[in-house]
Protein backbone atom coordinates (compact mmCIF):
# COMPACT_ATOMS: atom_id res chain seq x y z
CA UNK A 1 0.00 0.00 0.00
CA UNK A 2 1.41 3.60 -0.96
CA UNK A 3 0.11 6.89 -1.08
CA UNK A 4 -0.83 6.45 -4.31
CA UNK A 5 -3.44 4.09 -3.62
CA UNK A 6 -4.82 6.15 -0.75
CA UNK A 7 -5.28 9.30 -2.92
CA UNK A 8 -7.54 7.32 -5.25
CA UNK A 9 -9.39 6.41 -2.81
CA UNK A 10 -9.96 10.08 -1.45
CA UNK A 11 -10.39 11.48 -4.89
CA UNK A 12 -12.93 8.70 -5.81
CA UNK A 13 -15.02 8.94 -2.59
CA UNK A 14 -15.27 12.71 -2.74
CA UNK A 15 -16.54 12.20 -6.56
CA UNK A 16 -19.28 10.03 -4.93
CA UNK A 17 -20.04 12.20 -2.53
CA UNK A 18 -20.41 14.66 -5.08
CA UNK A 19 -22.72 12.72 -7.04
CA UNK A 20 -24.52 11.41 -4.36
CA UNK A 21 -25.53 14.62 -2.87
CA UNK A 22 -26.65 16.42 -6.07
CA UNK A 23 -28.67 13.70 -7.15
CA UNK A 24 -30.37 13.50 -3.69
CA UNK A 25 -31.22 17.30 -3.28
CA UNK A 26 -33.28 16.99 -6.96
CA UNK A 27 -34.75 13.88 -5.66
CA UNK A 28 -34.71 14.81 -2.11
CA UNK A 29 -36.22 18.63 -2.17
CA UNK A 30 -40.03 17.48 -3.93
CA UNK A 31 -39.98 14.87 -1.72
CA UNK A 32 -39.51 16.90 1.60
CA UNK A 33 -41.81 19.19 0.11
CA UNK A 34 -44.93 16.89 -0.38
CA UNK A 35 -43.61 15.78 2.84
CA UNK A 36 -44.08 18.65 4.30
CA UNK A 37 -47.29 19.75 2.78
CA UNK A 38 -49.41 17.10 2.33
CA UNK A 39 -52.29 15.06 4.60
CA UNK A 40 -52.23 12.22 2.47
CA UNK A 41 -52.46 8.95 4.45
CA UNK A 42 -49.55 7.67 2.52
CA UNK A 43 -47.31 10.65 4.84
CA UNK A 44 -46.75 8.43 7.52
CA UNK A 45 -45.85 5.18 5.46
CA UNK A 46 -43.54 7.32 3.40
CA UNK A 47 -42.10 9.22 6.13
CA UNK A 48 -41.06 6.02 7.72
CA UNK A 49 -39.67 4.26 4.44
CA UNK A 50 -37.39 7.34 4.34
CA UNK A 51 -36.18 6.98 7.83
CA UNK A 52 -35.60 3.40 7.46
CA UNK A 53 -31.79 3.58 6.56
CA UNK A 54 -31.30 5.18 10.03
CA UNK A 55 -32.81 2.17 11.81
CA UNK A 56 -31.20 -0.67 9.39
CA UNK A 57 -27.14 -2.12 10.15
CA UNK A 58 -25.56 -0.79 6.69
CA UNK A 59 -24.18 -4.32 6.49
CA UNK A 60 -27.48 -5.66 6.29
CA UNK A 61 -28.58 -3.02 3.75
CA UNK A 62 -25.83 -3.64 1.71
CA UNK A 63 -26.43 -7.67 1.67
CA UNK A 64 -29.94 -7.02 0.59
CA UNK A 65 -28.94 -4.73 -2.16
CA UNK A 66 -26.55 -7.30 -2.93
CA UNK A 67 -29.15 -9.73 -3.23
CA UNK A 68 -31.46 -7.27 -5.16
CA UNK A 69 -29.53 -5.75 -7.74
CA UNK A 70 -27.60 -9.19 -8.27
CA UNK A 71 -28.97 -11.44 -11.71
CA UNK A 72 -31.81 -13.04 -9.75
CA UNK A 73 -32.86 -10.09 -7.80
CA UNK A 74 -35.96 -8.08 -9.35
CA UNK A 75 -33.39 -4.83 -9.93
CA UNK A 76 -31.06 -6.93 -11.62
CA UNK A 77 -33.53 -8.41 -13.79
CA UNK A 78 -34.56 -5.17 -14.37
CA UNK A 79 -31.59 -3.18 -15.26
CA UNK A 80 -29.95 -6.24 -17.30
CA UNK A 81 -33.61 -5.94 -19.19
CA UNK A 82 -32.52 -2.51 -19.79
CA UNK A 83 -29.42 -3.10 -21.36
CA UNK A 84 -27.52 -1.45 -18.30
CA UNK A 85 -26.11 -4.49 -16.75
CA UNK A 86 -25.43 -5.18 -13.24
CA UNK A 87 -25.28 -2.70 -10.57
CA UNK A 88 -22.80 -4.40 -7.99
CA UNK A 89 -19.05 -3.97 -8.19
CA UNK A 90 -19.66 -0.93 -10.15
CA UNK A 91 -19.80 3.30 -9.53
CA UNK A 92 -22.84 3.54 -10.43
CA UNK A 93 -24.06 0.81 -7.76
CA UNK A 94 -22.16 2.69 -5.46
CA UNK A 95 -24.35 6.22 -5.99
CA UNK A 96 -27.52 4.15 -5.88
CA UNK A 97 -26.78 2.82 -2.70
CA UNK A 98 -25.63 5.46 -1.36
CA UNK A 99 -28.44 7.26 -2.21
CA UNK A 100 -30.62 5.08 -0.47
CA UNK A 101 -28.33 5.36 2.80
CA UNK A 102 -28.08 9.07 2.78
CA UNK A 103 -31.94 9.80 2.00
CA UNK A 104 -33.23 10.46 5.50
CA UNK A 105 -30.07 13.16 5.99
CA UNK A 106 -31.35 15.18 2.99
CA UNK A 107 -34.61 14.61 3.19
CA UNK A 108 -35.50 15.06 7.11
CA UNK A 109 -33.30 18.90 7.33
CA UNK A 110 -35.31 20.04 4.21
CA UNK A 111 -38.93 18.48 5.38
CA UNK A 112 -38.20 20.56 8.50
CA UNK A 113 -37.21 23.37 7.17
CA UNK A 114 -40.44 23.46 5.27
CA UNK A 115 -42.74 23.02 7.81
CA UNK A 116 -41.35 25.72 9.85
CA UNK A 117 -42.19 28.21 7.09
CA UNK A 118 -46.16 27.48 8.03
CA UNK A 119 -48.89 28.23 5.82
CA UNK A 120 -48.95 31.82 5.88
CA UNK A 121 -46.00 33.09 3.66
CA UNK A 122 -47.31 31.44 1.06
CA UNK A 123 -50.91 32.20 1.29
CA UNK A 124 -49.83 35.99 1.03
CA UNK A 125 -47.59 34.98 -1.92
CA UNK A 126 -50.58 33.22 -3.51
CA UNK A 127 -52.97 36.40 -2.76
CA UNK A 128 -50.29 38.40 -4.47
CA UNK A 129 -50.66 35.94 -7.56
CA UNK A 130 -48.35 33.58 -7.35
CA UNK A 131 -48.56 30.06 -9.10
CA UNK A 132 -47.23 26.97 -6.59
CA UNK A 133 -43.99 26.95 -8.57
CA UNK A 134 -43.08 30.37 -7.97
CA UNK A 135 -44.58 30.11 -4.64
CA UNK A 136 -41.81 27.11 -4.35
CA UNK A 137 -39.44 28.54 -5.96
CA UNK A 138 -39.22 31.73 -4.80
CA UNK A 139 -40.88 31.99 -1.43
CA UNK A 140 -40.25 28.39 0.45
CA UNK A 141 -36.98 27.34 -1.13
CA UNK A 142 -35.13 30.42 -0.16
CA UNK A 143 -36.94 30.47 3.49
CA UNK A 144 -35.52 27.18 3.60
CA UNK A 145 -32.23 27.48 2.32
CA UNK A 146 -30.80 26.44 5.54
CA UNK A 147 -32.14 23.39 5.72
CA UNK A 148 -31.34 22.59 1.92
CA UNK A 149 -27.64 23.50 2.88
CA UNK A 150 -27.57 21.06 5.87
CA UNK A 151 -29.23 18.69 4.05
CA UNK A 152 -26.52 19.12 1.26
CA UNK A 153 -23.63 18.81 4.28
CA UNK A 154 -25.02 15.91 5.73
CA UNK A 155 -25.88 13.89 2.69
CA UNK A 156 -22.21 14.97 1.77
CA UNK A 157 -20.74 13.87 5.09
CA UNK A 158 -22.48 10.60 5.66
CA UNK A 159 -21.95 9.79 2.01
CA UNK A 160 -18.05 10.24 3.08
CA UNK A 161 -18.37 7.83 5.54
CA UNK A 162 -20.19 5.42 4.27
CA UNK A 163 -18.96 2.04 5.24
CA UNK A 164 -21.08 -1.11 5.49
CA UNK A 165 -23.02 -0.80 2.03
CA UNK A 166 -19.66 -0.24 0.05
CA UNK A 167 -17.98 -3.14 1.82
CA UNK A 168 -20.98 -5.60 0.81
CA UNK A 169 -21.44 -4.60 -2.85
CA UNK A 170 -18.04 -2.71 -3.92
CA UNK A 171 -15.55 -5.63 -5.15
CA UNK A 172 -13.15 -2.93 -4.07
CA UNK A 173 -12.07 -2.21 -7.53
CA UNK A 174 -9.77 0.64 -7.17
CA UNK A 175 -10.73 3.75 -9.33
CA UNK A 176 -14.69 1.81 -9.09
CA UNK A 177 -15.61 1.24 -5.76
CA UNK A 178 -12.36 1.59 -3.57
CA UNK A 179 -13.68 4.56 -1.20
CA UNK A 180 -11.80 6.13 1.58
CA UNK A 181 -13.51 3.93 4.38
CA UNK A 182 -12.85 0.28 2.99
CA UNK A 183 -9.36 1.20 2.36
CA UNK A 184 -9.12 2.39 5.77
CA UNK A 185 -10.91 -1.05 7.14
CA UNK A 186 -8.52 -2.66 4.83
CA UNK A 187 -5.46 -1.39 6.50
CA UNK A 188 -6.80 -1.78 10.12
CA UNK A 189 -7.42 -5.65 8.81
CA UNK A 190 -3.92 -6.25 7.11
CA UNK A 191 -2.37 -4.89 10.50
CA UNK A 192 -1.02 -1.74 8.72
CA UNK A 193 -2.14 0.78 11.50
CA UNK A 194 0.31 3.84 10.52
CA UNK A 195 -1.15 3.83 7.16
CA UNK A 196 -5.02 3.48 8.80
CA UNK A 197 -3.67 6.27 11.03
CA UNK A 198 -3.11 8.89 8.38
CA UNK A 199 -6.20 7.70 6.87
CA UNK A 200 -8.37 8.29 9.88
CA UNK A 201 -6.57 11.80 10.46
CA UNK A 202 -7.54 13.17 7.49
CA UNK A 203 -11.15 11.26 7.67
CA UNK A 204 -11.73 12.34 11.42
CA UNK A 205 -9.92 16.34 10.23
CA UNK A 206 -12.43 16.46 7.04
CA UNK A 207 -15.76 15.29 9.51
CA UNK A 208 -14.88 17.56 11.96
CA UNK A 209 -14.62 20.53 9.76
CA UNK A 210 -17.93 19.75 8.02
CA UNK A 211 -19.90 19.96 11.51
CA UNK A 212 -17.69 22.54 12.56
CA UNK A 213 -19.41 24.51 9.49
CA UNK A 214 -22.88 23.43 9.84
CA UNK A 215 -23.03 24.48 13.65
CA UNK A 216 -21.35 27.88 12.33
CA UNK A 217 -24.16 28.36 10.29
CA UNK A 218 -26.90 27.34 12.82
CA UNK A 219 -25.76 28.42 16.55
CA UNK A 220 -28.35 27.38 18.38
CA UNK A 221 -30.24 24.99 16.27
CA UNK A 222 -29.79 20.89 16.12
CA UNK A 223 -28.75 18.98 12.92
CA UNK A 224 -32.15 17.84 12.04
CA UNK A 225 -34.64 19.90 13.66
CA UNK A 226 -33.84 23.24 11.48
CA UNK A 227 -36.32 26.00 11.84
CA UNK A 228 -36.44 28.08 8.60
CA UNK A 229 -35.50 31.55 8.58
CA UNK A 230 -37.59 34.21 9.57
CA UNK A 231 -40.00 31.67 10.71
CA UNK A 232 -42.01 32.04 13.56
CA UNK A 233 -40.92 29.56 16.30
CA UNK A 234 -43.58 27.97 18.00
CA UNK B 1 -12.07 -5.05 66.67
CA UNK B 2 -13.61 -7.92 67.84
CA UNK B 3 -12.76 -11.74 66.37
CA UNK B 4 -16.73 -12.03 65.65
CA UNK B 5 -16.74 -10.23 62.16
CA UNK B 6 -13.46 -11.51 60.91
CA UNK B 7 -14.61 -14.94 61.65
CA UNK B 8 -17.67 -14.26 59.62
CA UNK B 9 -15.48 -12.95 57.07
CA UNK B 10 -13.38 -15.77 57.58
CA UNK B 11 -16.20 -18.55 56.36
CA UNK B 12 -17.77 -16.25 54.00
CA UNK B 13 -14.12 -16.45 52.45
CA UNK B 14 -13.78 -20.11 52.75
CA UNK B 15 -17.58 -20.43 51.32
CA UNK B 16 -16.41 -18.82 48.14
CA UNK B 17 -13.44 -20.74 47.71
CA UNK B 18 -14.88 -23.69 47.83
CA UNK B 19 -17.49 -22.18 45.44
CA UNK B 20 -15.00 -21.16 42.80
CA UNK B 21 -13.35 -24.92 43.45
CA UNK B 22 -16.49 -26.40 42.21
CA UNK B 23 -16.99 -24.07 39.17
CA UNK B 24 -13.73 -24.89 38.26
CA UNK B 25 -14.61 -28.01 37.08
CA UNK B 26 -16.96 -26.72 34.80
CA UNK B 27 -15.03 -23.80 32.84
CA UNK B 28 -16.10 -21.26 30.44
CA UNK B 29 -13.73 -21.08 27.54
CA UNK B 30 -14.10 -18.12 25.50
CA UNK B 31 -13.02 -19.29 21.59
CA UNK B 32 -11.83 -16.90 19.12
CA UNK B 33 -12.68 -19.10 15.78
CA UNK B 34 -11.96 -18.20 12.25
CA UNK B 35 -15.09 -17.51 10.16
CA UNK B 36 -13.87 -20.21 7.81
CA UNK B 37 -13.55 -22.86 10.17
CA UNK B 38 -17.12 -22.23 12.69
CA UNK B 39 -19.23 -24.89 11.38
CA UNK B 40 -16.72 -27.40 12.13
CA UNK B 41 -15.94 -25.67 15.11
CA UNK B 42 -19.32 -25.81 16.39
CA UNK B 43 -19.79 -29.23 15.85
CA UNK B 44 -16.45 -29.96 17.99
CA UNK B 45 -17.42 -27.80 20.46
CA UNK B 46 -20.46 -29.66 21.48
CA UNK B 47 -18.85 -32.80 21.76
CA UNK B 48 -16.02 -31.37 24.05
CA UNK B 49 -18.80 -30.21 25.87
CA UNK B 50 -20.35 -33.90 26.18
CA UNK B 51 -17.15 -35.15 26.98
CA UNK B 52 -15.50 -32.64 29.42
CA UNK B 53 -18.46 -30.95 31.35
CA UNK B 54 -16.50 -27.57 29.80
CA UNK B 55 -19.00 -24.70 28.80
CA UNK B 56 -17.52 -23.64 24.87
CA UNK B 57 -18.42 -20.33 23.67
CA UNK B 58 -17.83 -19.22 19.88
CA UNK B 59 -17.37 -15.63 18.78
CA UNK B 60 -16.54 -15.80 14.97
CA UNK B 61 -14.63 -13.10 12.74
CA UNK B 62 -11.76 -11.99 11.04
CA UNK B 63 -8.39 -13.37 12.57
CA UNK B 64 -6.99 -9.78 11.83
CA UNK B 65 -9.57 -8.66 14.08
CA UNK B 66 -9.10 -10.69 16.89
CA UNK B 67 -5.78 -9.98 16.50
CA UNK B 68 -6.05 -6.27 17.29
CA UNK B 69 -8.85 -7.11 19.70
CA UNK B 70 -6.25 -9.93 21.95
CA UNK B 71 -3.55 -6.90 21.53
CA UNK B 72 -6.70 -4.64 23.12
CA UNK B 73 -6.99 -7.16 26.13
CA UNK B 74 -9.98 -8.97 24.78
CA UNK B 75 -11.00 -11.92 26.98
CA UNK B 76 -10.39 -15.14 24.81
CA UNK B 77 -9.39 -17.66 26.03
CA UNK B 78 -8.17 -19.72 22.46
CA UNK B 79 -7.36 -18.72 19.11
CA UNK B 80 -8.28 -20.54 16.14
CA UNK B 81 -6.79 -18.55 13.86
CA UNK B 82 -7.11 -18.57 9.68
CA UNK B 83 -3.49 -18.79 9.13
CA UNK B 84 -0.24 -19.16 11.10
CA UNK B 85 0.99 -15.65 10.96
CA UNK B 86 -0.84 -14.30 13.32
CA UNK B 87 -0.58 -17.19 16.16
CA UNK B 88 3.02 -16.87 15.75
CA UNK B 89 2.92 -13.07 15.92
CA UNK B 90 0.69 -13.55 19.47
CA UNK B 91 3.19 -16.33 21.02
CA UNK B 92 6.48 -13.35 19.70
CA UNK B 93 5.10 -11.27 21.45
CA UNK B 94 3.98 -12.71 24.49
CA UNK B 95 0.52 -12.66 24.63
CA UNK B 96 -0.09 -16.38 23.90
CA UNK B 97 1.47 -19.84 25.01
CA UNK B 98 4.24 -21.42 22.78
CA UNK B 99 3.82 -25.12 24.05
CA UNK B 100 -0.20 -25.17 22.79
CA UNK B 101 1.01 -23.68 19.76
CA UNK B 102 -0.05 -26.37 16.84
CA UNK B 103 -1.81 -26.64 13.26
CA UNK B 104 -5.45 -27.56 13.66
CA UNK B 105 -6.75 -27.68 10.06
CA UNK B 106 -5.23 -27.36 6.17
CA UNK B 107 -7.65 -25.59 4.29
CA UNK B 108 -8.16 -26.71 0.83
CA UNK B 109 -8.82 -23.93 -2.12
CA UNK B 110 -11.72 -24.70 -4.76
CA UNK B 111 -12.90 -22.91 -7.77
CA UNK B 112 -16.43 -22.68 -7.40
CA UNK B 113 -19.84 -21.97 -9.52
CA UNK B 114 -23.31 -21.75 -8.34
CA UNK B 115 -24.00 -22.17 -12.27
CA UNK B 116 -23.37 -26.36 -12.28
CA UNK B 117 -22.49 -26.31 -15.95
CA UNK B 118 -19.84 -23.55 -15.29
CA UNK B 119 -16.69 -25.12 -13.98
CA UNK B 120 -15.12 -27.87 -15.18
CA UNK B 121 -12.59 -30.69 -13.53
CA UNK B 122 -9.47 -28.76 -14.85
CA UNK B 123 -10.13 -24.93 -13.86
CA UNK B 124 -10.12 -24.32 -17.78
CA UNK B 125 -12.95 -22.30 -17.02
CA UNK B 126 -10.81 -19.69 -15.91
CA UNK B 127 -9.04 -18.80 -19.57
CA UNK B 128 -12.38 -18.63 -21.03
CA UNK B 129 -14.58 -15.56 -21.29
CA UNK B 130 -17.62 -17.46 -19.66
CA UNK B 131 -18.05 -15.22 -16.92
CA UNK B 132 -17.34 -11.53 -15.95
CA UNK B 133 -15.95 -11.36 -12.33
CA UNK B 134 -14.16 -13.69 -10.47
CA UNK B 135 -14.59 -13.27 -6.58
CA UNK B 136 -11.27 -13.65 -5.17
CA UNK B 137 -10.98 -13.12 -0.83
CA UNK B 138 -7.81 -10.41 -0.30
CA UNK B 139 -5.00 -11.90 -0.72
CA UNK B 140 -3.64 -9.15 2.38
CA UNK B 141 -6.50 -9.96 4.96
CA UNK B 142 -7.05 -13.78 3.99
CA UNK B 143 -4.75 -16.65 3.47
CA UNK B 144 -7.34 -18.33 0.95
CA UNK B 145 -6.78 -15.13 -0.92
CA UNK B 146 -3.81 -15.02 -0.97
CA UNK B 147 -3.57 -18.92 -2.21
CA UNK B 148 -6.08 -18.38 -4.85
CA UNK B 149 -3.69 -15.55 -5.48
CA UNK B 150 -0.88 -18.11 -5.99
CA UNK B 151 -2.83 -20.78 -8.12
CA UNK B 152 -3.83 -17.80 -10.42
CA UNK B 153 0.05 -17.39 -10.61
CA UNK B 154 1.18 -20.79 -11.08
CA UNK B 155 -1.77 -21.29 -13.63
CA UNK B 156 -0.06 -18.20 -16.01
CA UNK B 157 -3.08 -16.65 -15.32
CA UNK B 158 -2.84 -13.49 -12.66
CA UNK B 159 -2.36 -10.98 -15.46
CA UNK B 160 -5.15 -12.33 -17.45
CA UNK B 161 -8.02 -12.07 -14.84
CA UNK B 162 -6.56 -9.18 -12.87
CA UNK B 163 -9.15 -6.84 -14.72
CA UNK B 164 -11.84 -9.41 -13.91
CA UNK B 165 -11.44 -9.69 -10.30
CA UNK B 166 -13.84 -8.52 -7.50
CA UNK B 167 -12.14 -8.31 -3.81
CA UNK B 168 -13.84 -9.30 -1.08
CA UNK B 169 -13.04 -8.27 2.02
CA UNK B 170 -12.82 -11.94 3.57
CA UNK B 171 -13.77 -15.52 2.37
CA UNK B 172 -17.09 -15.41 3.81
CA UNK B 173 -17.87 -12.43 1.26
CA UNK B 174 -16.07 -13.89 -1.46
CA UNK B 175 -18.88 -16.87 -1.39
CA UNK B 176 -21.72 -14.37 -0.85
CA UNK B 177 -20.81 -12.45 -4.14
CA UNK B 178 -20.77 -16.01 -6.41
CA UNK B 179 -23.33 -17.20 -4.07
CA UNK B 180 -25.99 -14.31 -4.87
CA UNK B 181 -24.53 -14.60 -8.32
CA UNK B 182 -23.09 -11.44 -8.51
CA UNK B 183 -19.40 -13.26 -9.37
CA UNK B 184 -20.41 -16.07 -11.62
CA UNK B 185 -16.96 -18.03 -9.92
CA UNK B 186 -14.98 -17.62 -7.28
CA UNK B 187 -12.06 -18.71 -4.87
CA UNK B 188 -13.69 -20.26 -1.81
CA UNK B 189 -12.65 -22.78 1.06
CA UNK B 190 -14.06 -26.72 0.08
CA UNK B 191 -15.11 -26.15 3.62
CA UNK B 192 -17.31 -23.27 3.04
CA UNK B 193 -19.37 -25.58 0.06
CA UNK B 194 -18.70 -29.05 1.36
CA UNK B 195 -21.71 -30.03 3.33
CA UNK B 196 -20.88 -31.91 7.14
CA UNK B 197 -22.81 -34.97 6.02
CA UNK B 198 -19.87 -35.49 2.89
CA UNK B 199 -22.45 -35.43 0.01
CA UNK B 200 -21.99 -33.71 -2.96
CA UNK B 201 -21.54 -29.69 -3.10
CA UNK B 202 -24.05 -27.48 -4.57
CA UNK B 203 -23.58 -25.77 -8.20
CA UNK B 204 -20.10 -26.99 -10.15
CA UNK B 205 -16.42 -26.75 -8.31
CA UNK B 206 -12.85 -27.86 -9.22
CA UNK B 207 -10.69 -28.47 -5.97
CA UNK B 208 -7.22 -26.67 -6.92
CA UNK B 209 -4.39 -29.14 -7.07
CA UNK B 210 -2.50 -28.53 -3.33
CA UNK B 211 0.82 -28.13 -5.13
CA UNK B 212 -0.32 -24.87 -7.03
CA UNK B 213 -0.24 -22.65 -3.59
CA UNK B 214 1.55 -22.90 -0.17
CA UNK B 215 -1.06 -24.84 2.07
CA UNK B 216 -3.13 -23.34 4.45
CA UNK B 217 -2.69 -24.30 7.65
CA UNK B 218 -4.40 -22.79 10.71
CA UNK B 219 -2.64 -22.79 14.03
CA UNK B 220 -4.84 -22.73 17.36
CA UNK B 221 -2.99 -21.29 20.36
CA UNK B 222 -3.89 -20.56 23.70
CA UNK B 223 -3.48 -16.92 24.88
CA UNK B 224 -1.50 -15.78 27.21
CA UNK B 225 -3.46 -14.45 30.89
CA UNK B 226 -6.03 -17.12 30.44
CA UNK B 227 -8.05 -17.66 33.84
CA UNK B 228 -8.69 -20.98 32.34
CA UNK B 229 -5.81 -22.32 30.89
CA UNK B 230 -6.04 -26.04 31.96
CA UNK B 231 -9.55 -25.97 30.55
CA UNK B 232 -8.60 -23.84 27.63
CA UNK B 233 -4.98 -25.98 26.77
CA UNK B 234 -7.89 -29.23 26.65
CA UNK B 235 -9.67 -27.40 24.06
CA UNK B 236 -6.79 -27.04 22.09
CA UNK B 237 -5.66 -30.48 22.44
CA UNK B 238 -8.93 -32.16 21.80
CA UNK B 239 -8.78 -30.43 18.29
CA UNK B 240 -6.09 -33.02 17.42
CA UNK B 241 -8.33 -36.19 18.79
CA UNK B 242 -9.69 -38.75 16.75
CA UNK B 243 -13.48 -37.29 17.18
CA UNK B 244 -12.78 -33.49 15.90
CA UNK B 245 -10.61 -34.76 13.17
CA UNK B 246 -13.34 -36.87 11.85
CA UNK B 247 -15.15 -33.53 12.03
CA UNK B 248 -12.74 -31.62 10.79
CA UNK B 249 -12.07 -33.89 7.84
CA UNK B 250 -15.87 -33.64 6.88
CA UNK B 251 -15.97 -30.29 6.76
CA UNK B 252 -13.24 -30.48 4.23
CA UNK B 253 -10.40 -29.50 5.79
CA UNK B 254 -6.92 -31.79 6.49
CA UNK B 255 -4.81 -31.40 9.21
Amino acid sequence: MNWGDDTQAVLLTLKLAFVVTLLLLACGTPLAWWLARTSSRWKAPLSALVALPLVLPPTVLGFYLLMLMGPHGIVGRATQALGIGLLPFSFAGLVVASMLYSLPFVVQPIQTAFEAIGARPLEAAATLRAGPWERFAHVALPLARRGVITAAVLGFAHTVGEFGVVLMIGGNIPGATRVISTQLYNHVEAIEYPAAHRLAAILLAFSFAVLLGVYRLRPQGTLVAAPADGAPRA
Amino acid sequence: MTLEPIRGLRALALAALALLAVRARADEVQVAVAANFSAAAQRIATQFEKDTGHVVKLSVGATGKFYAQIEAGAPFDVLLAADQATPGKLVAEGRALPATLHTYATGKLVLWSADPALVDGQGEVLKSGRWKHLSVADARLAPYGQAARQALASLGLAQAVQARIVTAENIGQALQFVQSGNAELGFVALGQVQPPDGSKPAGSMWVVPATLYSPIRQDAVVIAGTQVAKAATQFVDYLASAKAREVIKACGYGW
